[in-house]
Order: C-alpha cells, then structure tokens, then sequence
C-alpha cells in the first residue's frame, strides 16, 4: 500500500524485454523486478538503452518482445499511476499553474478540484511564486521543478525521471534532488536513469546497469560501487566507458 | 489611370456613408468573417489531426490538402454552383444566388488553406510535446485542443493566410452569389462591376477601401496577438 | 529519441481520424444549418430571381425602373447580370424564375425546348460598331455593318471579339456569316468576357469591337474609342423576356415573374425603360406592343 491508498501497482516485473527499431535491436532481452519503496538508479554509458527502458516501462513505447508487467488487479490502469520527468521539460504556452491543471484535466480530476490540487503541488515544493509566470519563460531549473511538480501533483505510484538534471547547473539539481528525496519520502518508487555517478552515489538504494541493450547487473547500489561484478560496471565506475 | 481620382472617390465615399457601400461593405465582412469561423471550426482541428496521425495514405492526403490551397477561386464557385444549382443534387435547398451559397464557396476555398498551414504549424508543436503529452496520458483527441491553443500564436497567422484569401478572393462569389445588387454584391464583386463598366477610379476607389479593412483586420490580429504573447509567452 | 509508431499507435490515429471527420463534418453541417437558419430569418419570400444580360445591368436600366415595379407590387428583383448565352442556361438549370436577354434565335430555342413558357419582346436599342479615333480601317460615318466587317477583315485591323456566346457575340457572328468571313489571325482576339471588360480591352488595344449601344453610353473609360459605324438595320437589337417553365422546374415562382413580364409590357413598364436617360441620351425603346402582333 502507498500513501495514496489504492492497490499497489508495484512490483514491476520486467521479462525478456526486447525494442528494435528500424531493424536494429536496441534492448536485448532484458528482465528485472523493481519493488515498493527504493529509488532504482539505471546507469550505463550511452546507448545503453537507459532511456528507452524508462519509455518502455512507462509505456510511451511497445516493446517489440517481451512483457513490462505491473501487479495488481487492474494492471491496465497501471498507466495512470506512474509518471515521468524528462531531461528537457516541455511546458505548455501557459502559466505555471495552468500547466498542473491541464495535466489534473487530463487525467481526469474534476474540474472544480483542479487549481486547489495545483495549487497544493506548487505549494508543497515551494513554487507558489511562479503559478502566474508564463512557463515558457522560466529558466531551466525552475522548469525542471515544475514538471517534478506536475508529476507528483498526478499522486503517481512511481516516478520515472531521465536524466532530470544533465542539463542543469549545480544550484538547480541540488535543488531537483531535494525534491526527489522528498517524494521518496512520500512513499514514491523513483526510478531514474543517470549519468552522473556523484549523483548516483547520492541517490541511489539499487543499481540497474545496462550496457548495449543488456542488464549486466541488478544490485544494491553499496554493493555495485564497492564490488561490481562485471568488467564493464567497473569501468564505467572507473570512468573510463563513454557516458 | 487616375491615381488621384481613386484616393478622392475611396475619401469620399467613406465620409459619406454611402448606404450601398455600407451595405456592401457589411455583406463582405460578413461573408468573408462566417467562411473563415466555419472554415477554422473545420480546418484546426482536422489539420492537427492530420499532423499527429499516421495512416496509410496520409502522405496523399497532406499532398492533396497542400495541391487544394491553390485551388482556383472560379473551379470551387463552379463546383458549389453545379452543387447548389436547382438541376444538382443540393438544389433543393435553393441557396444559389444567396449569400449562404458564397460563405460555402469561400468555405470550401479557404478550409484546405487552414488543414494545409495547420498542419505544418502543429507537426513541429506534436514533436515536441507528443513524448510528455503521452506520458500525461493525454489521448489523440484530448491533445488536439492542446495543441491548438499551444500554437495560437502562430495559427493567427494561419487564420490570416485564409482570411486575406477570403477577402481578395472574387471568382467563387460572382459564380455563386450573382452579384445581385443589394443582395450579393460584395467589395471585390462591386469592383469587377465597376471595372466592366469602365468607372476605373470607383474601382480602385473601392479597392482601397477594401485594402483598408483588410489592414484593418490584419493590424488588429496583430495587435491582439502581441499583447498576448506578452502574456502567455 | 526517434518516434516509433507502433501498430497500436495505428489503430489510436486511425480511430483519431475518423472521429475528427465525423465531428467535422458534423460541425460543419451545423455551421451551414446555423447560416442557412440566420439567412432565411431575414430573407423575404416575395422576391424573384432574373437572369439577364450585362448590357441592362451594366447601363443602369435595372437601377432605374426596378424600384418602380418594386414600389408598384412589393416583388423585390434580383438580378444576375451575365452572358445571354449563360443567362438561358441559368434558366434551363432553374436557378433563375424570368430570363431578360437579347439574342431572338436562342430565346426561341429556348422556349421550344420547353424551358421556358413563352417569349415577350420587351424593347430594342441597337448595336454600334466603335474603334479608335484614327480610324485604320477606314470605316467612320459608315452606315453598313457587313462592309465595315469586311473592310476590318481586310486590312486586318485589330478587332475585339466578345468570345463569350453573349447576345451581342451572336450578332457578330451573325454579321462575319453575312460578310463570308471566317474571322481568324492575329488582328482579331477574342477577349472571352463581358461588354465593359471587352470594351476597356478595345480601349488599350485599340481595337474596332461591336457594342450594345446601352453599355456604350454607360461606359466611363473610352479614351480614344468613338463610334464609326451605326444605323444598319442588321445591328438592331431586340430584348425578350421569358418565364422559365414551371412544369420543367416546379420551385419557379411563376406567379410573380409573370407579375414582372406582364408589368415590363405594360404601357407603364414601357414607359419606365423609355424614360431612362443617360448623358441626355434614351439608351432602351420599349417596342412591346409593335412586336406583338
């Protein structure tokens, strides 16, 4: 159970999952479980498949094998209970607040219960200053708050966040990681792919290492930077694999 | 030509308030303004459709939407006349002749403009918002209205491209609406009019009275637009 | 990240599409109700419809006896100003109740092929040869059409041809048939439209060009034009009006368009067009009763 008091949709179970595009195969046959209550870092160099993975689970993209299956009885509604903050937040032409409510109405909360649920978003990470700036117009930190604001405004199960702060000064993701902490606190799964391995360090309770469209390892993130198992995760410690 | 000639009849006939022409004037914008609403009531959301979907076929359709922006304004009057005319198959909603027959005629002349520029403008707009919009759970249908509003400021120059179309365009109206004195004579119709008569300078009069509403429009979209994008962002 | 559109994704633009067409369609179906219910609101039943010809329009005939007749009955005229040619086919689809035209064959073969109900001379004016002020063909204080034609054809000057099936194309015709000339060459151009348009293009050119002499007087913009040949009997030009047959097309509102033929033969109708002066010129001669007999 979370805080929100429906049935969980965890555990994720992820089989043989397998994406190809244009006849090159990206993700390889790949399975893991995710459980209730971690912050799952995904980490790997680039073109590892990180991101398609997070796009794969969040169902932005059809697997072309294998089977992203979420628990619960109502599997199929799972989608309304996991978001997702991308690298480069894309905000509406509209005021801070008027994105929240878009996305409120767009899953669905009744009308009259959208701008005091925004509000209440803003409100909880401390952005009641922005709700009436153009969005469009907020530098690159405040924007990146805003969606991690806008997802958790959706109540969701699971947070899927890539790359939340690669294109971020350092002021901004302390500030992004705060915020992902709280809402790990909350009781959220976080789920999030990273390149940063000081953030990694940071954050992370376990460690999903691909490499090439494979998980190399699955383990907890003491254990992956104190003794990776695997050449590849050493090097990539090592700094030595291209992000 | 008499240059100066047209200045003074267009000064004049304005400061007079000459009834027919306020009464021309009125029918032009009122044709014109009803074709390009029922055209955006159609065109927005088909053209955003059209830009997120991928169907068998879309290319042809894209293409055809794009070849039907150049549709010859005397090849779509001649079609609604065919179509409105008692002898065709509409005819017994005896339209032809009145100014609803020209608001079709424009309609259908100034609809594939809206589809076509649409289109490309909410393309661009769905590749960057189709990735989060999904991830909202937005569907197809929810994402159109998004998308435009997102695109508003530049849909106003869309919706322009089909009312300065709308406004200069004569072919269709004579076709279909007759030219009736009083009934269906509109700007660009009282021009051709004025011009088979010979009265050159009451048809560049009437020319730079029509020019000056269209700035007029033009000025105020403009206008509007800024000072809500000010705003919005 | 590139897009990868999946055969769900298909089902989900397809599904799209077609709820976008439909509620299109259906928005586009209530638009033109809505429009058609805002027209006929405010539309008066009591008005007919007439196909006529440029030549009465363009020289303000229309704008002076139609009042009349509407004061006299309360039966508003509207009238479309086009071709003769197009004015009868205007008739023949019935999208006109009364056509007002002037070529006397093709009225006749309207009314035998039952289009129309029966034919009413109404008046005349007549036909005028113009050309430029220098004169190259020679033509100027002549009073026979086909020798001017043929002089034209001669010396291959430029002639400006209707092109366009009006009653004043037929005339032409009807002289070149007479003078045994098949008009062809660079000199003469058939400009394809109405009696003023052809007229501005005879005035740039210059060209000679037949014209209604209606049209002729109204005409503002004659720069070096002036009239060279008039006063042939084969330019007169007779104008007929006919109701369009109602047991051809049943919507033809045949009361009031006859209400219209009957006061345009009236000795009242007769005298409102005599009366129509332009530049103290009488530009139409009601001949009503004469053609009758």
């Amino acid at each position: 159970m979370t805080m929100h008091g429906t049935l969980s949709i965890l555990p994720l179970k992820v089989s043989e999952l397998r994406f190809a595009a244009r006849g090159t195969e990206l993700i390889k046959g790949i399975s893991f479980s995710l459980g209730a209550g971690t912050r799952t870092v995904i980490m790997g160099p680039n073109g590892a498949g990180k991101s398609l993975t997070l796009r794969l689970c969040h169902g932005l993209l059809k697997p072309s094998g294998g089977i992203v299956g979420w628990a619960g009885p109502d599997a199929s509604g799972a989608v309304k209970r996991h978001a997702m903050v991308f690298q480069r937040p894309v905000m509406l032409r509209r005021t801070a607040r008027a994105n929240l409510i878009h996305a409120l109405s767009v899953a669905g909360v009744p009308r009259t219960d959208r701008k005091a649920r925004a509000d209440a978003a803003l409100d909880y990470f401390g952005l009641t200053d922005l709700a009436e700036r153009p969005a469009r117009l907020l530098s690159g930190g405040e924007q990146q708050r805003l969606a991690i604001a806008r997802a958790w405004a959706l109540k969701p199960q699971v947070l899927f966040l890539d790359e939340p702060t690669s294109a971020l000064d350092p002021a901004a993701t302390k500030a992004i990681e705060e915020m992902i902490e709280t809402i790990h606190a909350d009781g959220v799964k976080i789920v999030m792919t990273t390149h940063d391995l000081g953030q990694a360090r940071r954050l992370a309770d376990d460690v999903l290492f691909l490499h090439n469209g494979r998980l190399l390892e699955q383990s907890p993130a003491e254990t992956f930077f104190a003794e990776p198992k695997t050449e590849e995760a050493r090097a990539f410690i090592r700094g030595e694999l291209l992000w | 030509m008499d240059g100066d000639g047209a200045f003074s009849t267009a000064f004049q006939l304005i400061v007079s308030g000459d009834p027919t022409l306020m009464q021309i004037v009125s029918l032009s914008l009122r044709v014109t303004l009803t074709a390009l609403i029922i055209a955006c009531l159609i065109g927005l959301p088909l053209g955003a459709a059209l830009a997120m979907a991928r169907f068998p076929g879309r290319g042809a359709a894209v293409v055809l939407f794009n070849a039907l922006m150049g549709l010859p304004p005397v090849v779509a009057g001649l079609v609604v006349y065919l179509m409105l005319s008692r002898a065709g198959p509409l005819g017994f909603l005896a339209l032809l002749f009145t100014p609803t027959a020209m608001i079709i005629a424009q309609s259908v002349l100034i609809t594939p403009i809206i589809v076509s520029l649409t289109r490309s403008v909410i393309e661009d707009l769905w590749a960057e918002y189709e990735d989060q919009l999904r991830s909202l759970g937005s569907s197809a249908m929810r994402a159109i209205p998004t998308l435009l509003w997102d695109g508003r400021f530049s849909l106003v120059t869309v919706i322009l491209a089909g009312l300065g179309r709308a406004m200069a365009e004569v072919g269709a109206v004579l076709i279909v609406g007759g030219n009736i004195a009083g009934h269906t004579r509109t700007m660009t119709t009282a021009i051709a009019l004025e011009t088979a008569r010979g009265d050159l300078a009451l048809a560049l009069g009437l020319g730079i009275i029509l020019l000056t509403l269209t700035l007029i429009l033009n000025a105020g979209a403009f206008v509007s637009g800024r000072v809500a994008q000010q705003q919005a962002a | 990240m590139n897009l990868i559109k999946t055969s769900t994704h298909r089902q989900m633009s397809m599904r799209l599409i077609k709820n976008a067409i439909s509620a299109t369609a259906a928005l586009a179906i209530a638009a033109s109700l809505a429009a058609q219910l805002a027209v006929s609101a405010g539309a008066q039943d009591d008005y007919i419809t007439v196909a006529s010809t440029t030549s009465t329009e363009q020289s303000g005939l229309f704008g002076h006896i139609l009042p009349i007749f509407e004061e006299a009955t309360g039966i508003e005229v509207r009238v479309i100003a086009q071709g003769t040619g197009q004015a009868l086919e205007t008739g023949r689809r019935g999208d006109a109740d009364v056509v007002f035209v002037h070529a006397e064959p093709a009225e006749i073969q309207f009314v035998e092929e039952g289009y129309g109900v029966e034919r009413f001379p109404v008046m005349y004016n007549d036909f005028i040869i113009v050309g430029p002020a220098d004169d190259p063909a020679g033509l100027s204080g002549g009073r026979n059409a086909v020798a001017a034609f043929s002089a034209i054809a001669e010396s291959e000057a430029a002639f400006a041809s209707r092109g366009d099936d009006s009653g004043t194309h037929q005339a032409e015709q009807a002289i070149w048939a007479e003078a045994g000339i098949e008009p062809e060459g660079a000199w003469y151009r058939e400009v394809g439209s109405g009696m003023g348009p052809t007229l501005n293009t005879a005035a740039e050119m210059p060209a000679y060009t037949l014209a209604d002499r209606g049209t002729w007087i109204s005409f503002e913009n004659r720069r070096d034009l002036e009239i060279v040949v008039e006063g042939d009997d084969r330019l007169f030009n007779q104008y007929g009006v006919i109701l369009v047959n109602p047991e051809r097309h049943d919507h033809v509102k045949a009361e009031a368009g006859q209400a219209f033929i009957d006061w345009l033969i009236s000795a009242e109708g007769q005298q409102a067009i005599g009366s129509y002066e332009l530049r103290g010129e009488q530009l139409f001669f009601p001949n009503a009763a004469e053609q009758r007999s």
